[in-house]
């Protein structure tokens, strides 16, 4: 069988997959939940409860900032006891509400039955107004607000739906899991997904590690017209939307472009389920698929988590903190976020949390530049990793963005490779950072 | 919580590469072609491969130390693979002091002048090479002539290269026919019975390391292929034209370090193109100079000026000649 995959680049971590064959277990309601307000790309919500208020489970807590913004719905219920600043995964303080929680009471339209709703009799533009209001983001880790995406800008037209089943980050095995057990739910939200974007062709990419999820998919397709699975061939970062994009329908991004401009928009798979539950049973985003993993945990897992659970909840169900623990990630080791403590509350975006041993945590010293050009090869982009790294350290931020440092996806597959242990993706960030302040040209 | 965590921006692994592996998987495939030259050059190769080795380690060790003040990093093994690439690029009878002479050209002034690792703009064991043929050319191009499995040190036996024959062959107005006739022949080349740098006679062990360098990822094939592929159809064009006059491509590529040249010399990291396509073009400037210098030039050889002169063209291809950037050219809508 011939797997198709991206042009450009890519590499091959090792894929250590160690709960690939878990079940998916509820875990234990935490005594508190810290719910950030910022749990997406773009705007903050605006909390629109008070101290003391008592909440249910599904009730809205912060309102959408702005267009691209996303609402807040409290994962438990209980009494609100703090609104304040508290480091979240990002690493920074910002806006978070504390709910203490008391017993598990739901907002009585939210349908919590396993039973499924297959047919969907809404307009597009109610299941827009529907997936807005649950607070659905992308659940593939970037947590762009799904509704936005589902408006199409004028002048454009969407073509085919992708969904994200590639989970290429080593490690995580969420959607691997979900797939497997909530694939019917799936199917329904990606048909779902396509009458909202009114397409009549959906594809989903699944990378060839995860046999067991495409047989499942494929015969859940056959049921159907439209809805068909790629096999793809493992290699980092396929599951980025525009190599996705790219492994897929052959077609490339523009430099700056939406994807929408060559006919595709990308929806993790993660996300249509949430779809189908916002759609069909009511229910906003208040829990997601973890993955708790790493070498050294005793009993590394995959839980359905509340959002706003500390970290240590889940860490607690898995055996406890191992000892000689050097680092906990937020998401996979090639593009998740290192965490300062176990206290930082399960966001919607918060895929997977990998502990890593001391030795593992540890980078090499950097070494000087060899000029292998093995950056250069792995970058999915096609950019060229050392130049970016020579023109950052040297503050030419124009003459990066001349080399379009701004295409950059940040996969780190260059900081992977380099056998210098150069980190040009921290350099090249960096730049990033500083172009963004530039004058426009 | 007691533990101290570790926080760091992505990516949080790392493959492993490193600089000793790279250099170490060079020093590996080149094991081939030495172990040919051992086998018909007997002692003399391996004492030149040692030594030089040795001065190259010692220079390095030497001036990092006393001059640039640093801590010698001898275990990146760059030092030892200069040695071993500068030793397959010389006659294994030369003696040892000019050896000595080329390795310290090679390392200190080839490399280290520079800055040392990574910053040189040529290729350091062909600056040393190079240096020594100029300044010492006698004794770099007497060659001992190869005897099958011989153990004495000094042979009295040396001779022309091959391609020098054909140049003074050519030179003298003698016919093809007759100036193959008293060289090797094709076969013999290939497995490396004939006269020549320690290094450069076995086309068969040269591939054999190519072989395993593309195996390992160390290299890719852009460069080596660009350089056979240009100089076989360079000199090829000419064979076509006047066969009495200009010998077979294949010959070309089988002799004068064309191999070594392509395979070890050529894909330098330091030295080369950062991408693809930069190397063939880079390739192709070499196999098109590396034919002008044996057809035209005062040398019968001439990689390793090649190699030299496009070393210099580098930093220009890597200005000019980009990757294929991701969503330049939108194609065209097709479903």
């Amino acid at each position: 069988m011939l797997f198709k995959t991206f042009k450009i680049g890519g590499v091959h971590p090792p894929e250590n997959k160690l709960t690939a064959h878990l079940p998916i277990q509820r875990l234990d309601l935490p005594k508190e939940v810290r719910i950030p307000v910022s749990q997406h790309i773009g705007v903050p919500a605006k909390v629109v409860v008070a101290k003391r208020d008592k909440v249910k489970v599904g009730q809205i807590i912060a309102k959408s900032g702005g267009f691209v913004s996303a609402n807040i719905h409290s994962s438990v219920s209980g009494t609100v006891t703090k609104i304040e600043e508290s480091m979240d995964s990002s690493g920074y303080k910002r806006m978070a509400v504390t709910i203490k929680v008391e017993g598990d009471e739901w907002l009585e339209e939210i349908d919590r039955t396993d039973a499924l709703v297959p047919e969907c009799a809404l307009s597009p533009q109610e299941i827009i107004d529907k997936v807005a209001a649950a607070g659905v983001v992308g659940l593939g880790g970037a947590t762009f607000p799904a509704h936005v995406k589902l408006n199409v800008p004028k002048g454009m037209k969407a073509e085919v739906l992708l969904l994200n089943g590639v989970e290429c980050e080593p490690y995580l095995t969420a959607d691997h899991r979900l797939m497997l057990e909530k694939g019917e739910e799936v199917m329904v939200g990606i048909r779902i997904l396509m009458k909202a974007l009114g397409v009549a062709r959906a594809v989903i990419g699944i990378e060839a590690n995860k046999p067991d999820a495409i047989a499942a998919m494929e015969a859940l397709c056959k049921k159907g017209k439209g809805i068909s699975v790629q096999a793809l061939k493992v290699k980092y970062p396929q599951g980025g939307e525009k190599q996705l994009i790219q492994a897929v329908t052959g077609r490339e991004v523009p430099s700056g472009g939406l994807p929408v401009a060559v006919g595709a928009v990308v929806h993790n798979v993660g996300t249509a389920f949430a779809v189908y539950e916002a759609v069909q049973k009511n229910k906003p985003l208040v829990e997601r698929v973890v993955t708790l993993t790493g070498k050294s945990v005793a009993q590394p897992g995959n839980f359905w988590v509340r959002v706003g659970t500390p970290i240590e909840n889940i860490l607690a169900a898995c055996g406890g903190l191992p000892e000689g623990t050097g680092k906990i990630i937020s998401g996979g080791p090639m593009m998740g976020k290192a965490l300062p403590n176990a206290d930082v509350p399960v966001a919607k975006g918060t895929s997977g949390v990998l502990l890593l041993d001391s030795p593992e945590s540890k980078r090499r010293p950097m070494q000087m530049c060899i000029r292998c050009s093995k950056c250069v090869s792995v970058c999915p982009m096609g950019l060229e990793p050392y130049l970016l790294m020579q023109q950052s350290q040297h503050k030419r931020y124009a003459d990066a963005r001349d080399q379009d440092v701004m295409d950059c996806i940040e996969c780190g597959s260059c900081s992977f490779t380099c056998p210098s242990d150069r980190p040009l993706l921290d350099y090249i960030r960096l730049a990033k950072g500083f172009v963004r302040k530039l004058p426009k040209s | 919580m007691s533990q101290l965590l570790t926080v760091s921006p992505s990516p949080h692994a790392h493959s492993q590469e490193s600089i000793p592996n790279l250099m170490f998987g060079v020093v590996y495939a080149m094991i081939p072609a030495a172990l040919v030259s051992f086998f018909f050059f007997g002692l003399g190769a391996v004492l030149v491969l040692a030594a030089s080795i040795a001065f190259c380690l010692f220079f390095e060790w030497a001036i990092t130390k006393y001059m640039l003040g640093q801590e010698p990093r001898l275990w990146d093994g760059s030092a030892l693979l200069t040695g071993a690439l500068l030793a397959f690029n010389v006659p294994t009878n030369l003696p040892l002091w000019i050896l000595a002479v080329g390795a310290l050209v090679a390392v200190g002034v080839g490399k280290m002048s520079f800055g040392g690792l990574g910053q040189n703009l040529f290729n350091p064991a062909l600056v040393g090479r190079v240096f020594m043929l100029i300044a010492f050319p006698v004794q770099m191009t007497s060659w001992p002539l190869p005897v099958e499995s011989r153990l004495q040190l000094v042979d009295v036996s040396t001779g022309p290269t091959v391609l020098s024959v054909l140049k003074e062959g050519v030179k003298n107005g003698e016919s093809m026919d007759a100036i193959m006739a008293q060289v090797p022949s094709h076969m013999q080349l290939f497995y490396g019975h004939m006269g020549g740098s320690m290094g450069e006679i076995a086309g068969a062990a040269l591939l054999l390391g190519l072989i395993y360098m593309l195996y390992k990822r160390i290299i890719t094939w852009h460069t080596p292929v660009a350089v056979m592929a240009s100089t076989f159809v360079f000199t090829g064009i000419f064979w076509l034209a006047d066969p009495s006059q200009y010998a077979d491509p294949l010959f070309h590529l089988l002799t004068g370090g064309l191999l070594l040249g392509a395979i070890f010399m050529a894909t330098d990291y330091v030295t080369s193109p950062m991408h693809p396509r930069g190397m063939l073009v880079y390739g192709v400037g070499i196999g098109l100079i590396t034919t002008a210098i044996r057809l035209f030039g005062a040398y019968p050889e001439g990689i390793s000026f090649a190699i030299l002169i496009m070393n210099a063209f580098v930093p220009i291809i890597n200005k000019y000649i980009k990757p294929k950037r991701y969503g330049e050219k939108p194609k065209p809508a097709a479903a």
